[in-house]
């Protein structure tokens, strides 16, 4: 498996711009390893340049679990572009994943236009 | 070889003692230590408050630390709540002995993308018992996860490594479940906590509500099996498992004074035994809680103490009242020997009034115990539930060798009502007081129906009341019947006045007698002046007759001597001189003989 570093910016794009995941696992599962890779190909096909992706392994730092109130993992936290998002399970469902982050489907729908899409 | 041999094979299950008062002493010691108990209980049964005493008490009793991981309420609403009752959960967390950990699963509005776990909540949970060091855990309604998180299986899965993953850490554990009906817990969490399983409850009965815990199920112990009330008051929880009374008290030999001197004098002299129980019935007005309130009194100037429980009248009223028979009350309220504590009866269960009455005694310790109007406890249970819990509170009092006193009404002018037979085999001094009615005016009456152990007077004695307190009288017996009241103040004026004319008589008599006395005196006087003048009277004459006789005689020697008679025949004739009649006789005799 490889392993992406913990902070990557893909694209010198404005900050304001990029969006911003945490994404909240425990060790090395094989359910960690899923939402990592799931959330990374769902960025890289939406939002090419203009994410940034922090993995924070709670196994690490379990007083964060408490801190962000993370009972079940893994947990993804969406926290730019406003409103903070919040999505559980290792991302394999990659409609409803689109639908909870406002973007737009493969087959795009006029209503499902999301508002945080630059 | 051998010494293997002789170890013991039998280990004691080891207890974590919960501090909580009765909780202990149901369970033989404790929850199990190092394991897991379900507390389950509708809304409303205090299963967050023991959770939260068991962590208190193991933090600041036991020096166990405490992790509470509450699902419902924020720390800071669970430290509001708690304070009410005493409990400084700030402090205890500022020392490291408590952590609350508040699981915000109403917020988790996620949406589920695909598989997860909840290994989040075993971190937390790891984290925050690695953090302090803690042997005590409570998970405050961990069902919360079940209807928050869609899907079960992954909780069930969850809660199934949990308590494994608990057991091997070597805590014990306090799990809270919501009761549904009929089953203990709504998502069967009974099924993964199978050590001990405690069950609160909250029961309606004629709109009063009492709160009971019941030890369902202990793995590896003997425990009690019954229900057992239990208070929620400013102290927290506390649990009175009084059925535990058995009957091997003490007996003391000390008498101690009833405050009124006749009724001392009619128990044998001292008084009721310490530690007895004693019954006062009667009908309304007859004066029991005066006597109730003597004896407080008697008690307090004894520099005892006695605790007061009215079911019937506020402290104040009581104070006031018994004022006026020269009881001064509110000065022992003032110096801590004598306290009030009144509640109407159907403010409680009968069993919360027995917890509440026992949890009060044993927080003030008292020597005396007056319950006044233990008939206002008939509306809280059937008769036998109140004989039952009588039985249990006379039992209490008497294995603490408190004298305790209840005052019965008894209806429709039976002194001899229903409460007071179910009852009358357990008390050792029976007191009646009762109504004499005569003439048109009701007096009480007070006599002793019985008391064990002692020589005790038959009579039936007239209670009155005035403003220097109680007073027995005897009621007078006559050829007219049993007079009380004005009736027999009459009959004693009556007799009264009899007695003055009896003893006017005999002083008319002994006057009497004294003027007869004087008079005879008198009369002795007058007859021995009589006499004495007599005997004078007499005298005279003897010694003038005398004198006339020796002059005689000398006449008759001169004249003799002048005659020249014989001497020796003069002095012969001289010696049966009589009289002046002699001369011719003697004449004649000295005649003849010569």
């Amino acid at each position: 498996m490889k392993r992406r570093p913990l902070t990557k910016i893909r694209h010198p794009v404005s900050e304001l711009s990029i969006w911003n995941f945490w994404l909240y696992v425990a060790g090395s599962t094989s359910k960690s390893i899923a939402a990592v890779r799931n959330l990374e190909r769902i960025c890289d096909e939406h939002l090419a340049g203009r994410y940034r992706i922090n993995v924070v392994d709670l196994m690490k730092n379990p007083q964060i679990a408490a801190d962000r109130q993370i009972m079940a993992v893994p947990t993804l936290f969406r926290t730019r572009p406003a409103p903070v998002r919040r999505i559980l399970g290792d991302l394999s469902n990659t409609r409803r994943v689109l639908a909870c982050l406002d973007l737009p489907l493969e087959n795009s729908l006029p209503f499902t236009s999301p508002k945080g899409r630059r | 070889m051998k010494s293997k041999a002789t170890q013991p094979a039998t280990r004691e299950l080891r207890r974590s003692p919960t501090g909580i008062r009765g909780l202990d002493e149901i369970t033989g010691g404790g929850l199990p230590a190092g394991r897991s108990t379900l507390v389950c209980g509708g809304p409303g049964c205090g299963k967050t408050l023991l959770a939260m005493e068991f962590l208190v008490n193991g933090a600041s009793q036991h020096g166990e630390p405490g992790v509470f991981m509450a699902f419902e309420e924020t720390a800071e609403e669970l430290i509001e709540n708690v304070a009410s009752l005493g409990f400084d959960l700030k402090a205890l967390v500022a020392r490291k002995l408590l952590l609350i950990d508040h699981v915000q699963i109403e917020r988790y509005e996620f949406e589920e993308t695909g598989e997860y776990d909840l290994e989040g909540l075993f971190l937390r949970l790891g984290h925050a018992i690695d953090s302090i060091k803690a042997k005590r855990v409570a998970l405050d309604t961990i069902e919360g996860l079940f209807a928050r998180v869609s899907s079960q299986a992954v909780v069930r899965e969850a809660l199934h490594r949990l308590f494994g993953w608990l057991k091997k850490k070597g805590v014990t554990v306090l799990i809270t479940g919501k009761r549904n009906n009929g089953v203990l817990t709504r998502y069967g969490l009974e099924d993964y906590v199978s050590d001990c399983v405690i069950s609160l409850d909250h029961r309606v009965l004629d709109q009063v509500t009492t709160r009971r815990i019941r030890v369902v199920k202990y793995r590896g112990a003997t425990h009690g099996t019954n229900e057992y009330p239990f208070l929620i008051d400013k102290n927290g929880i506390s649990i009175w498992p009084i059925t535990s009374v058995q009957l091997d008290y003490k007996t003391s030999n000390e008498r101690v004074s009833t405050g009124i001197e006749r009724l001392d004098a009619m128990l044998g002299g001292a008084g009721y035994y310490r530690g007895s129980s004693i019954l006062l019935s009667g009908m309304a007005g007859t004066g029991k809680t005066s006597v109730a309130a003597t004896l407080a009194d008697a008690t307090c100037r004894r520099g005892e103490r006695c605790q007061f429980f009215s079911f019937e009248e506020p402290p104040s009223q009581i104070i006031r009242n018994m004022s006026t028979i020269g009881l001064d009350l509110q000065q022992w309220v003032k110096k801590e020997r004598l306290q009030f504590q009144t509640v109407r009866p159907f403010y409680h269960g009968l069993e919360m009034h027995l917890a509440r009455t026992i949890r009060l005694i044993t927080e003030f310790e008292p020597q005396v115990v007056v319950i006044d109007q233990m008939s206002g406890l008939e509306t809280t249970g059937t008769p036998l539930e109140l004989k039952a819990a009588m039985m249990r509170l006379i039992d209490f009092m008497k294995m603490k060798g408190i004298t305790a006193m209840y005052t019965d009404l008894s209806s429709d002018g039976n002194a001899l009502a229903l409460t007071d037979t179910a009852i009358s085999s357990l008390v050792d001094t029976w007191l009646i007081l009762r109504d004499l009615e005569l003439n048109g005016e009701r007096n009480r009456g007070l006599h002793i129906l019985k008391s064990r152990g002692m020589a005790h007077s038959n009579q039936v004695r007239e209670f009155i009341m005035s403003a220097h307190g109680i007073d027995l009288t005897d009621i007078y017996i006559g050829p007219s019947g049993m007079l009380t009241g004005s009736a027999r103040v009459a009959q004693e004026a009556r007799e009264r006045a009899q007695q003055v004319r009896r003893s006017e008589e005999v002083e008319r008599q002994q006057l009497d007698l004294k003027r007869k006395h004087e008079v005879l005196k008198g009369q002795i006087a007058a007859l021995c002046a009589e006499y004495s003048a007599e005997e004078a009277r007499v005298e005279r004459i003897v010694s003038s007759d005398k004198q006339r006789t020796k002059s005689l005689v000398f006449d008759e020697v001169e004249m003799g001597r002048s005659r020249k008679n014989d001497a020796a025949g003069i002095e012969r004739d001289l010696i049966p001189a009589n009289g002046g009649n002699g001369r011719n006789g003697a004449n004649g005799r000295n005649g003849r003989k010569s």
